[in-house]
């Protein structure tokens, strides 16, 4: 039995689970058949599973079989993918740019998939999962394949002749797989509970404000359908 | 009541040595005085009217009928609303949105108006959404819920089966990590809706992953947990195992019943504390794993992006945090006087140890009412009496939690974390009230 056995059938027992269970499991600690399943439900089979289980890992874990190259993606994309994204992946309107010149740095950050995302396999999962925005998880295999090398090779990540399943995703390197820090590192703010004169009232100045600028929507009447400026 | 007690068949009847109030009515339209409306025609103003000589001037300004049109009449019967809803005259009390902020409605956010919420809890119909691929309408009776990878014995749950485990009810806030996002920067949106809206709080009744994954077991390597949606956007995420157990909860209740469809009907994954995002709603899969995912809503969104390009991933704890919501901009003051300063606070973390208010930017601070109930990881009222002088006044609230954890300034944040983050905005919010009462969203150097 796992490690995590001990603490949830703790917390089992302490969210008073009934007391039938609990003198179940006291009476016959070492009992081999099992009595205190709920039973609940049904066990799924294989191919429920499998149906069921589209989420893919950076090690490949997860990618169907199936492949897609450059080419075959730029067709795909132009038909499904380009009327938001743009046909270079610059984005139309507000939604979201996938290729470009991508910075993370500066006043106003553009991140792309190019720039920012770290594995490449993320790409068959979202596309996969949650595209085309319109019909989700309408593509086939080949397709998300072939979808997600033309955005690579878009992003000058991988060469015109790329060839996208599951051996070739999980290998390639995306440029920022460093840029994150995946430790949460706060609190990175560490005040004190000053009560009296804890800055120079002098000091005390408005730096920005809300008031005079038009972006706020009516909080008052019908829903706004303000536009940008 | 009988018919024959309402109140005007009551008056019809009733013998007077006064002018009948019929009279006098007919009396009052004679003199041409009824502009328009019902109002001039209630009795009580007719009353008042008729003792008034025809050659009185103006009458004084109106005071409220002592008996409006609906202390004289019927009002509608039970079940003439079978699903009740709001007082017509709260129609402007609505989730609103800010156009111009996503691509799309359907994958987008509105605002819960906490500048009207009374207590800790959200009304339902006013908690805000989050979609990723719009509202789906899940049919409960075809909806399952999945639990499989590294357990012992992986089942298919449906709705029923899982209203049949032991259930909790716990209170719990859930914010999006994104509230306040747009206000890096500088001062950005004259408003409380819009600045501090996507939180509510609700009661929320299901059953514990403790439970569920008692009955499954879990293998030995098992270390993560991708949890997922049965929306278009399949929306999914890593979370760490220990926090499943620790106080994760599969729900089915808020706030007494169903979960609304906007809130994940029927199923939804309550995180305690932690980023709104992996509250995954319409939940539908659970896989025990080894390892992250690293999926798209937690490498290219949900991550925060430093000053130095690097970026923060797995930031989920919503830490301490506290607003002022009355003033606000939407409830400015009426003139000099005493106010009940009012507001909520909440961590992620844990209670709220205490709540601090200060009236002059943050030089002197006062200590605020907690009002019961103080829950964990819950919304916690705080009230506090203040004269208004009628003069400018800087207005914030500081939160302490029970870790410790002060409550930030949006000035320290930016000094460490920059202002391309985008999530995890807990500062202290200033409100500039001025002479005239109206309130403004400020920042401070």
């Amino acid at each position: 039995m796992s490690s995590w056995r001990r603490p949830m059938h703790a917390a089992l027992l302490s969210l008073g689970a009934t007391a039938l269970i609990a003198l179940a499991a006291a009476a016959e600690p070492a009992a081999k058949h099992r009595v205190d399943y709920y039973g609940y439900g049904t066990v799924p089979t294989a191919a429920q599973i499998a149906g069921w289980s589209i989420a893919v890992r950076p090690d490949g874990q997860g990618l169907p079989p199936g492949s897609g190259t450059v080419d075959k993606g730029a067709d795909v994309y132009a038909q499904q993918c380009a009327a938001c994204h743009g046909t270079f992946g610059e984005g139309e309107g507000r939604f979201p740019k996938l290729a470009g010149e991508g910075k993370l740095t500066g006043d106003r950050p553009t991140p792309t998939v190019g720039s920012y995302w770290p594995y490449a396999t993320t790409l068959f999962d979202y596309i996969d999962r949650a595209m085309p925005f319109p019909g989700p998880h309408s593509l086939t295999a080949d397709q998300v394949y072939a979808i997600s090398a033309y955005i690579l090779n878009l992003n000058n990540i991988v060469p015109n002749n790329f060839v996208a399943d599951a051996k070739s995703l999980p290998q390639v390197k995306m440029p920022n797989r460093d840029g994150f820090i995946w430790k949460d590192p706060r609190p990175d703010t560490h005040d004190k509970e000053c009560m009296e004169h804890c800055r120079d009232p002098a000091t005390v100045k408005v730096s920005s404000t809300a008031e005079g600028k038009s972006l706020t929507p009516r909080e008052t009447g019908p829903l706004d359908e303000m536009q940008p400026k | 009541m009988s018919r024959d007690e309402s109140p005007q068949s009551a008056m019809a009847a009733r013998p007077t040595a006064q002018p009948s109030r019929a009279d006098s009515r007919r009396a009052f339209l004679k003199q041409g005085l009824v502009a328009a409306g019902g109002l001039a025609l209630t009795p009580g103003l007719a009353r008042a009217q008729a003792a008034a000589p025809a050659s009185a001037p103006a009458p004084a300004p109106q005071s409220p009928p002592a008996d409006g049109p609906w202390s004289q009449s019927l009002g509608p019967g039970v079940v003439d609303r079978p699903y009740g809803r709001p007082s017509q005259f709260e129609k402007d009390v609505i989730r609103r949105n800010v156009p111009w902020l996503t691509a799309t409605m359907e994958s987008s956010v509105s605002f819960t108006p906490l500048q009207n919420q009374t207590g800790i809890i959200t009304a339902n119909g006013l908690f805000f959404e989050r979609y990723h691929a719009g509202r789906p309408t899940v049919n409960p009776a075809q909806h399952r819920l999945m639990i499989h990878g590294l357990v012992d014995r992986p089942r298919l749950l449906t709705v029923d089966d899982i209203k049949r485990f032991p259930s909790v009810s716990r209170i719990h806030f859930i914010e999006c990590p994104a509230n306040g996002g747009m206000e890096w920067r500088a001062a950005q949106l004259n408003s409380l809706q819009f600045t501090h809206g996507m939180i509510g709080c609700a009661e929320w009744t299901g059953v514990t992953l403790a439970t569920l994954l008692g009955e499954t077991g879990i293998k030995k390597t098992a270390k993560w947990a991708l949890v997922e949606g049965a929306d278009g956007a399949h929306m999914a995420r890593s979370l760490p195992l220990e926090k499943l157990i620790d106080d994760c909860i599969v729900v089915y209740g808020q706030n007494g019943e169903a979960l609304r469809p906007e809130q994940g009907y029927p199923v939804r994954l309550i995180v305690p504390g932690w980023q709104g995002n992996v509250n995954v709603k319409w939940l539908r899969r659970i896989q025990i794993g080894d390892k992250p995912w690293m999926l798209r809503e937690e490498t290219s969104k949900y991550t925060e992006l430093m000053a130095n390009g690097k970026a923060r991933g797995f930031t989920w704890p919503i830490f301490a945090k506290s607003v002022i919501t009355d003033p606000c901009p939407e409830m400015p003051l009426k003139g000099a006087g005493i106010y009940e300063v009012r507001g909520f606070a909440w961590s992620g973390n844990g209670t709220i140890r205490h709540v601090d208010v200060s009236f002059d930017g943050g030089v002197n601070w006062t200590r605020a009412r907690l009002q019961e109930p103080v829950l964990r990881k819950a919304l916690t009222r705080f009230t506090a009496e203040w004269r208004w002088n009628g003069k400018p006044a800087l207005l914030q609230s500081r939160v302490v939690d029970d870790t410790g954890y002060v409550q930030p300034t949006i000035a320290e944040l930016r000094a460490v974390r920059g202002v391309n983050g985008i999530y995890n905005n807990n500062a202290i919010q200033t409100w500039q009230v001025k002479p005239d009462g109206k309130v403004y969203d400020v920042q401070l150097a």
